[in-house]
């Protein structure tokens, strides 16, 4: 079947849109009106409400009340089969992909006039007339899995053109994406807005995306619908105070002092190793660190940063190459981190450096607990000091600000945020030489974003060296000394943070050096 | 010189005891790579092999119809399957500890309404003379095929081909590979995975058929010794391709042949240790293809055994 263009934009309204979760409610009377053929932001702070509101106009839920009007007309959308039936799809942040089916495979069984028996040769040609009007190649031919981020994202673009959607939700769509990537991919959707192909709803936090791509915008918080207008009308100012309301954030606290050039903490020489699948591969020629110094990894999702980390939490075998801390070979095991004073935060800490159902002060004493009095430097001890254990939560819970019910609750109950705070706790309190962060504010608020950045500096300025390995341009920018970027497995671009350039950042982000 | 025709020997019987052995190894693996491949695990089909086997008995001494008795073990076979992929859809409910339980079930219930056909016989699932044209009686015994064994190797192959070129087979992919995905399509994950488990215990009942109807050919209460559990074993050797099942099959019934074919020549030192050959290839191969360094490739995302 050749796929011929996608019909006509729809024009889809909600009215009095309600969502409760038990005497939660997520979604709050929310009514929004995008025109056909219009290029709509959704904004808002995690929790406002962004996913919920989408994911009943997708029919992922039943709404507790309201409506959504599809071309003025009320339709009832009983779920994704259904959504898709008439034309809405959406792009999630994460993937929806199935990893170990091809490309092609993908998109052929997400069509719901798949046949029961797949002529390969004729959709095989159908595919490529459709894909030569895409403005990027894609290989359809090898399993997803195998694809980097930047090319899932794409494939998901293409898949919900190829399902023909009339009307598009993207959930965060770049944020796997390189900068020149993100804007190939929203140049493509805007111009089809434009044409009156496609209506597009794209959640995001990027301001400088939204002002670039979309013509209208709403802005959520708490639930609520709490302004919006046309792109260009608002400021940034405008639309960071509508996204976080009546609140002061701290500041960051300045980084203090030069590094220590003396010191070199960490030093990485001619480091090999290859990820679970096989298929990742990392060469990493020469990384170091020294004292009072942050050195930032930049790269998009997907270039070798987590086997970087994982080797150096000893998650993963290094195939070849040297890892020393202060002169001594280095492999990740408790001993050694004890030894030299290491701390690794992975990214997710929740399902990475934590055990969700037992206590946060369970959770605090990890480091410790095998040690006589909870204490790290006390000699080892067969059995656990359980007040010691409390006492020392308490004032950690006290001191790091961790907003829990108590001591006891499990872990998992905590908000995003509040773990990290915790696991920075538990990491942060004694003198610390090396720190090795991965992604550590990703999926959290201003607020708690501003204050674990600040840890991170304040443990620089006490003279630890950090490594801060983050998928936030931004936050590398931000907090580095020295910035790396990585991208396919190496290293290839380094500068330092005073003298660095986004531009040029971007472009080695991409794989063009 | 009886050297010569004692190796020969042995070779013919192993070659002839992988057809004649196989084929419940065939049909199992096939079953559970269907299931397997949907996301599930269902370590049931032990019982549900040995069920299969004395419902297939029991059939065929009522009716004198061995493929009645086939039709019922694969009937059977679906219940016990469709059991399973009921209870599981249900929360917090584990697939592996479901399939213990039925598998202890299926054969103590077998064991239990197979207590008064263990007497009587059945009239045998017929065979093909492929060795018709040889005068040497130990090449027409070895190629006697089974019209069972040809019917699983053309499913293997048709079961490959389905997985790529049907959209039932995509579906069933899909959903053992990305429950999230396949919601997000639309597809019913629980129904899916119901029917393909149900579908992988029609195949087990059937293999069960073949133990008590053409080889070892009787029904009693040792008939399997755990050839379906093995089964399991090799869908992941296999890495979830029915073809690889096929080559897989064969080679574990050739190593089970091993013992009695060594005994039939007169080795009477150590046979037993043959016996064990397809436990011990089953270990051997888990340990040369794994790796601690390398994630299980082609294993289904799903699977609860990652």
């Amino acid at each position: 079947m050749s796929a011929p263009a996608p019909s006509g934009a729809l024009a889809i309204e909600t009215v009095g849109m309600t969502k409760r979760f038990g005497g939660f409610t997520a979604l709050d009377d929310v009514s929004m009106k995008i025109e056909a053929g219009g290029f709509h932001a959704l904004l808002g702070e995690n929790g406002a409400g962004k996913s919920t509101f989408v994911k009943c106009v997708m029919g992922f839920y039943p709404p507790s009340a309201g409506s959504v009007l599809i071309d003025g007309r009320e339709a009832e959308i009983t779920g994704p089969k259904g959504a898709q039936a008439r034309g809405l799809g959406m792009v999630y942040q994460h993937f929806t992909l199935v990893p170990s089916l091809t490309g092609a495979e993908n998109l052929v069984i997400g069509r719901a006039d798949a046949p029961a028996i797949l002529d390969w040769t004729a959709e095989r040609a159908a595919l490529a007339d459709f894909m030569a009007r895409m403005p990027f190649r894609l290989n359809l031919d090898r399993p997803v899995a195998e694809l980097a981020a930047g090319e899932k994202q794409k494939l998901e673009i293409v898949k919900q053109l190829y399902l023909k959607a009339r009307f598009l939700i993207l959930d965060e769509p770049t944020s796997v994406l390189t900068p020149t990537e993100a804007e190939e991919v929203l140049g493509l959707l805007r111009g089809m807005a434009d044409a009156g192909a496609l209506t597009v709803l794209m959640i995001s936090h990027k301001f400088r995306e939204v002002e670039a791509f979309a013509r209208s915008l709403s802005v959520l918080r708490r639930g609520r619908l709490v302004g919006g207008g046309a792109v260009g009308a608002l400021s940034r100012d405008d639309m960071a105070a509508m996204m976080v309301g009546e609140r002061t954030t701290r500041t960051i606290a300045a980084r203090i002092g030069e590094p220590d050039r003396a010191r070199e903490i960490l030093r990485v020489e001619g480091l090999t190793a290859t990820d679970v699948s096989g298929l990742r591969r990392i060469d990493v020629a020469d990384l170091r660190v020294r004292a009072h110094e942050i050195v930032g990894i930049a790269g998009v999702s997907g270039n070798g940063q987590k086997e970087l980390a994982d080797v150096l939490g000893g998650q993963i075998r290094a195939t070849g190459g040297r890892v020393a801390i202060q002169g001594e070979p280095y492999g990740g095991t408790r001993a050694e981190s004890r030894r030299h004073r290491v701390r690794f935060i992975p990214e997710e800490p929740l399902r990475n450096a934590c055990a969700p159902r037992m206590s946060v002060a369970e959770n605090l004493a990890f480091r410790a607990f095998d040690r006589r009095g909870d204490d790290p430097d006390g000699p080892p001890t067969l059995w656990l000091d359980r007040r010691a254990m409390s006492r020392r939560a308490k004032d950690l819970i006290a001191r790091f600000k961790v907003k829990t019910a108590s001591s006891e609750a499990p872990i998992a109950t905590l908000s995003g945020g509040n773990v990290q705070r915790a696991v920075l706790a538990r990491e942060l309190t004694d003198p610390v030489d090396l720190l090795i962060v991965v992604n550590p504010c990703f999926g959290l608020d201003f607020a708690a974003v501003a204050e674990i950045r600040s840890r991170i500096v304040a443990a620089r300025n006490a003279g630890a060296a950090v490594l801060l390995i983050s998928e936030d341009l931004d936050e590398i920018l931000e907090l580095s000394d020295r910035i790396c970027v990585m991208s396919d497995g190496r290293l290839v671009y380094e500068t330092p943070a005073a003298a660095a350039e986004a531009g040029v950042i971007g472009r080695h982000m991409a794989g063009h050096h | 010189m009886s050297d010569d025709l004692g190796l020969t020997t042995v070779l013919l019987a192993v070659i002839g005891g992988a057809i004649r052995v196989s084929t419940p190894f065939l049909f199992v693996s096939l079953g559970e790579t269907i299931t397997e491949r949907s996301g599930r695990i269902n370590l049931g089909l032990e019982g549900t092999l040995v069920f299969g086997a004395m419902s297939a008995y029991a059939t065929a001494v009522m009716t004198g119809s061995p493929w009645a008795g086939v039709a019922v073990a694969g009937l059977a076979g679906g219940a016990f399957g469709g059991l399973h992929g009921f209870i599981c859809r249900f929360p917090r409910v584990n697939d592996v500890a479901i399939g213990i339980a039925l598998m202890l079930f299926g054969s103590g219930l077998a064991f239990f309404l197979g207590k008064p056909f263990i007497q009587p016989s059945a009239p045998p699932l017929p065979a093909i003379p492929f060795g018709f044209w040889s005068d040497l009686p130990q090449v027409q015994a070895a190629l006697r095929v089974n019209v069972l064994f040809l019917a699983g190797a053309a499913l293997a192959l048709f079961l490959w081909w389905a997985f790529r070129n049907t959209k039932a087979g995509l579906i069933v992919r899909v959903v053992g590979d990305s429950a999230e995905a396949a919601r997000a399509m639309g597809y019913d994950v629980d129904r899916v995975r119901l029917l393909a488990t149900a579908t992988g215990g029609v195949l087990a009942g059937i293999g069960g058929a073949y133990l008590s109807l053409y080889y070892p050919g009787s029904w009693n209460e040792g008939i399997s010794s755990g050839q379906g559990l093995m089964a399991v074993a090799l869908v992941i050797f296999a890495r979830w391709n029915p073809l690889a099942c096929f080559g897989a099959a064969l080679l574990f019934g050739g190593a089970g042949a091993l013992g009695p074919a060594l005994q039939s020549v007169g080795i009477s030192q150590g046979y037993y240790l043959f016996y064990a050959a397809p436990y011990v290839l089953t270990l051997a191969l888990l340990i040369a293809t794994s790796s601690p360094d390398r994630a299980l490739t082609g294993a289904p995302g799903e699977l609860s055994l990652k």
